[in-house]
């Protein structure tokens, strides 16, 4: 095993021989050592995500025509880290009436929430968390607990700004991971296993290129899964103000800060992992320690188109966003689903090149059909067209006479 | 395998415990001067009228018992596509058939309306 080729088993081989030789126990080790990568992982995750924010900042501001910040430091590099020593010494502000116990809980929920999914993410070949053979299911039952935060952080605030936003971002996050567990299913077909690593051994060729609409779909789940534009109806500042987390501050809204970030570029993770092959890559066999740099290369494109989709596309209206989900999403994820399965056995697996051509068509036809019954279906309820100063009424029918004569 | 599940659990505490330390260092740290001006509770700059649990809307609800059903079921289909190699054209009959009782459901809530944001 060589250090340059693969640094991270060199030091944990080499520090698991240096505490076995000073007579410690091999469980004891092993337990030791585990810890340690946890603590690694969740504090660099932390860290990490403080340069997230900055760069977010950053890429955001040139998107809008800004010059996003270049105060402190050489490009405002070091504002994030002022910012975290600022928000580190904001009092606590505990409103009157809050419920104590999810009050305090929600912030720390939302943050482990998202640092736990990074249990199960392989990094590159031979750096991986936990392979447990239910990853999948993990993720989801995971991605599941962060609505609990917000519930809690909404349900024990004592406000009715926060209660209303709660419910809203609950609404949305449970609604999107229905099409996105459907599609999910997908890759488990193709790889035969729910653990990440085994998914990501199977991608020789990336998912994507057999399942492009599944695929599709995945990404605008994980894009409605962060609440962000055009999603982000659950903060929604001109309607609700902030949403559920109105009433913290300190690090206590510091925290959904981060998990906010931490989340954005954790499914840019998790989607590179599905979909676009993890740390596969030429090469990889020999240097193991190039996966990595494939995957965060991979991760760091996807976590680009998010934040020129955020910066870039306006909010959604709530029916509108709930009617893309369960009247389009749903229904083409569940055809997707039966059609890749029938497509995929009819076809022997040893004609690859004949397989990925017939998926890809069978994507296009349905991604074809999908966009044709969106059309038709606005069409239905045509956009009204504002014109002068007249404005068109949401329901003219309630108007009542004074006001019908002054809109005319 | 049980190294796994040790690995999960560890990283599960040490997920939670980060967070919190650092809430408590920074509670540590931090300044208390409540005032009942500062602590009252946040509506715009109004005085907050009545109670704050109020009555929201059924429809909340609704999505909520729909997406229980759907995850529960396809939930249920994740055994199905690990063994999806495994299985002959029969089993993707299967799928057809539980993703139509599944679809039927979904009709159903579509046409009594439930899943109109009214």
């Amino acid at each position: 095993m060589n250090f340059i080729y693969d640094p991270v088993p060199w030091v944990i081989n080499w520090l698991t021989q240096l505490l076995l030789s000073w007579g410690l126990s091999e469980n004891f080790v092993t337990t030791l050592l585990y810890l340690v990568g946890a603590v690694l992982i969740c504090l660099g995750a932390m860290l990490f995500t403080t340069m997230l924010i900055w760069a977010e900042r950053k890429i955001g501001g040139r998107f809008q025509d800004r010059l996003g910040p270049n105060r402190v430091g050489p490009w405002g590099i070091f504002q994030s880290i002022a910012d975290m020593l600022k928000i580190f010494t904001k009092e606590y502000i505990n409103p009157v009436g809050i419920d104590k116990i999810p009050f305090n809980l929600a912030p720390i929920l939302a943050v482990a929430a998202v640092l736990a999914v990074w249990a199960v993410i392989p990094f590159s070949q031979t750096v991986f968390g936990s392979n447990i053979n239910v990853g999948i299911l993990f993720i989801i039952a995971i991605g599941g607990l962060g609505e609990m935060a917000i519930i809690l952080a909404g349900f024990g605030s004592n406000n009715k700004y926060a209660l209303l936003g709660a419910f809203r971002a609950v609404a949305q996050l449970i609604s999107y991971e229905v099409p996105m567990v459907i599609v999910l299913l997908i890759p488990v077909m193709f790889s035969g296993s729910m653990g990440l690593n085994d998914i990501v051994q199977a991608q020789t060729i990336p998912f994507i290129v057999y399942a492009p609409v599944a695929c599709m779909i995945f990404f605008i789940c994980s894009i409605a899964e962060n609440g962000r534009a055009p999603f982000d109806l659950l903060e929604a500042d001109s309607e609700l103000v902030a949403g559920y987390n109105i009433e913290y501050s300190g690090l206590k809204f510091g925290m959904f800060f981060v998990a906010d970030f931490l989340h954005a570029f954790t499914s840019a993770i998790v989607f590179t992992t599905i979909f676009l092959g993890g740390w596969q890559g030429p090469g990889v066999e020999q240097i193991p320690v190039l996966g990595g740099a494939y995957m965060l290369i991979k991760t760091l494109l996807v976590y680009f188109l998010m934040l020129a989709i955020r910066f870039t596309v306006p909010r959604f209206r709530i029916d509108q966003m709930m009617a893309l989900n369960w009247k389009i999403l749903t229904p083409l994820a569940l055809v997707t689903v039966v059609m890749t399965a029938l497509v995929d056995k009819a076809i022997p697996h040893e004609m690859t090149a004949i397989r990925i051509g017939a998926l890809l068509v069978a994507n296009l036809i349905l991604w074809l059909l999908a966009d044709r019954m969106i059309t038709t279906f606005s069409k239905r309820n045509p956009v009204q067209v504002v014109t002068g100063k007249l404005r068109p009424l949401a329901r003219p029918e309630i108007l009542s006479v004074a006001e019908k004569e002054t809109a005319q | 395998m049980l190294n796994e599940w040790l690995y999960l659990g560890i990283f599960l505490v040490i997920a939670l415990a980060i967070p919190a330390a650092a809430l408590l260092i920074a509670g540590m740290l931090s300044p208390k001067k409540p005032n009942p001006i500062k602590d009252s509770t946040y509506e715009c700059g109004m005085e907050t009228v009545g109670v704050s649990w109020v009555q929201f809307k059924v429809q909340y609800y609704i999505y909520g018992l729909i997406f229980l059903v759907f995850d529960v079921e396809i939930v249920l289909l994740y055994p199905w596509a690990v063994a999806y190699n495994k299985v002959a054209l029969f089993g993707v009959i299967e799928l057809i058939l539980f993703i139509v009782i599944l679809a039927s459901g979904l009709l159903y809530a579509w046409r009594k309306g439930a899943l109109e944001w009214v």
